[in-house]
């Protein structure tokens, strides 16, 4: 036998740090590979429930990533899939639980979106792609990168929806009286999920603006 | 003329490269190619197919444009000493309702020019005609009391996410017009749906409801004689009131070849036969509407004649501006009979039709690639 002790990896070196930072940036799940975009626009309306539901997903995907590494030698390959739904899914139903008994008023505003985390395919992805073949720290911290580059998403869209068709921020008037006295108005638009996949288009413009790597070549 | 020659003559190498505001020369060519036909010949390869370019293009529908606008304006006057009771001689009502629009269209043309510069800078392409005439369509499509700063955001986002997005005119997959339309119609529906909105500093006790309105609330009491729907003396949007203008333009655009009849006819007759259809199924008082009421009214007309037509969102087949018109009539009728919150449907229409259109065309285009392999076909077996 080989005397060689292979070094221990440290937690947080340069390799798995990249884990967290690239899917903020440039490998977004939803301004870069346009995943999870139903949700993006369905609970942005305002900003507490995006960060509940931010919160949330993180929490599954960290947990989830690392449940299936830890199984994943025990899962057979054909029936993967299934075993995968059934982790996310009782993990949302935990979360969906804690929801209802700590923050009532924004489970109730997300409703059905809670649940439908199950179908987020951003989770379902990263468990296929990532914690599938890696060991369970790696998946943790990948799931907690992927799960907070949708989260930062997420609250800007929900920062800028809230503002300009509100006129709030966490339900706060932020937008002076004096301005509606002037003929402001809150614009309606910006309630509606269209202007929620504009705002999207926007931050990906944006981003490839500053990101130039990611401008695709023809 | 000889004296403006020689100004722009003059000023010439200031924009060119090296002088003083070279960054400022789209902004100048395209002051230049307004007033006269440029002499920059395309060096290697011919690339026109027709001698008459944009600009000469947009000033023809810019023109067919004016008698609604000028109607329009009398119009705002008209129906606003009519809601007070008083009647003022022509000029009066000409000039409130002038007045009215003037700001309207300053602010359009200064937004929406003023974005297009900058995005050609950036770009470093020459500033496009496109919104010489997106420009006046928009304040004829918009209530008169339309709030000014409403207007400019309007047509900042029509712009920005109508057009330049894309890759500036020519490219856009909507109409920029009617997505500064639908931006206010959405955003501020307060100031763009109801019956307050259509005659400006209307008195209080004076029913302002278009004729659309009233018929979507099944009253059909108020509703005009025909040929008051003719001439156009309805509350509404500036330019959409007079069909009678509108036609007059439409002539303009059709005799001079820059507008497509296919287009127009079918949209026409979409309307015309879904009207018909309701009419022979008439379960309730709004279906049993003459069907030509449906094309004199709201801004069915203005549609047909000035929107449906955008030669760069309309299909380009032959067969396809066929479907495509017939469908925005359609829909246009459908929307109005059958959507509650909608007493207009053509904008909607219109753009949902917009977005189709490539469809249609690819499958107008593949139907005839099949029938000709076909034919090819049926010739290479009897020559063997």
């Amino acid at each position: 036998m080989s005397a060689e002790i292979k070094e221990r990896e440290p937690l947080f070196s340069a390799k798995n740090m990249k884990l967290i930072k690239n899917p903020i940036n440039i490998s977004n799940p939803i301004t870069v590979q346009v995943l999870g975009i139903c949700s993006a626009l369905a609970v942005t309306a305002k900003l507490m429930p995006a960060i509940v539901l931010s919160i949330s997903v993180i929490v599954v995907m960290a947990a989830a990533n690392v449940i299936i590494s830890l199984l994943r030698d025990g899962i057979p390959p054909r029936i993967r899939i299934i075993v995968q739904l059934v982790v996310i899914a009782s993990l949302v139903i935990l979360v969906d639980q804690v929801l209802k008994a700590f923050v009532y008023d924004v489970s109730k505003q997300l409703s059905v979106f809670v649940g439908l985390i199950i179908t987020n395919c951003i989770i379902m992805g990263r468990l296929e792609a990532f914690a599938m073949s890696n060991k369970p720290w790696p998946a943790f911290l990948d799931g907690i990168g992927n799960a907070l580059g949708y989260g930062i998403i997420l609250v800007v869209i929900a920062f800028f929806r809230e503002l300009l068709g509100s006129g709030t921020i966490f339900d706060f008037q932020v937008i002076p009286q004096a301005f509606y006295e002037f003929g402001y108005q809150n614009n309606g638009l910006m309630i509606l999920p269209p202007m929620a996949l504009i705002t999207v288009g926007v931050i990906i413009w944006v981003q490839r603006y500053y990101t130039r790597d990611l401008i695709e070549k023809n | 003329m000889k004296a403006l020659r020689k100004f722009i003559d003059k000023q010439k190498p200031h924009f060119e490269k090296g002088g003083k505001f070279q960054k400022f020369h789209s902004a100048f060519d395209s002051v230049e190619t307004l007033f006269y036909v440029p002499d920059k010949v395309t060096a290697a390869g011919a690339h026109f197919r027709d001698a008459v370019d944009m600009k000469r293009t947009m000033i023809v529908v810019f023109m067919a444009l004016i008698p609604a606008l000028l109607f329009g304006m009398w119009n705002i006057g008209y129906q606003h000493f009519l809601s007070l009771g008083e009647s003022p001689d022509y000029w009066t009502m000409f000039f409130y309702g002038f007045l009215k629009m003037l700001p309207i269209i300053v602010v359009t043309y200064g937004v929406g020019l003023g974005l297009e510069i900058v995005f050609a800078q950036i770009r470093n392409h020459d500033v496009n005609e496109g919104f010489f005439v997106s420009g006046l369509l928009i304040p004829m499509i918009v209530p008169p009391e339309t709030p000014l700063w409403q207007v400019a955001v309007a047509v900042a986002f029509a712009v920005v996410f109508g057009k330049e997005v894309f890759g500036g005119s020519g490219m856009n997959i909507v109409n920029p017009a009617l997505t500064a339309r639908a931006f206010l119609f959405f955003a501020y529906p307060s100031e763009m749906s109801g019956d307050k909105v259509w005659i400006s500093e209307m008195a209080d006790t004076f029913s302002g409801a278009t004729p659309l309105g009233d018929a979507l609330v099944g009253n059909f009491d108020n509703m005009p004689s025909q040929w008051n729907m003719f001439i156009g003396l309805l509350p509404g949007s500036v330019g959409e009131t007079s069909t009678l203008m509108i036609l007059i333009g439409a002539l303009i655009l059709l005799a001079t070849g820059v507008a497509n009849w296919r287009i127009m006819f079918s949209v026409f007759a979409g309307g015309y036969i879904m009207g018909l259809l309701f009419n022979l199924w008439g379960i309730n008082d709004y279906m049993l509407m003459d069907p030509l009421n449906h094309l004199l009214l709201g801004g069915f007309a203005f549609g047909a004649v000035f929107m449906a037509t955008d030669p760069v969102t309309g299909a380009q087949t032959n067969k396809g501006m066929y479907i495509y018109g017939f469908l925005i009539g359609v829909i246009a009728i459908l929307i109005r009979v059958f959507n509650p919150a909608y007493p207009e449907g053509v904008m909607l229409s219109i753009l949902l039709m917009n977005v189709f259109a490539p469809l249609i065309d690819h499958y107008v285009i593949e139907s005839n690639i099949k029938k000709r392999l076909k034919r090819m076909k049926a010739v290479l077996i009897k020559n063997q």
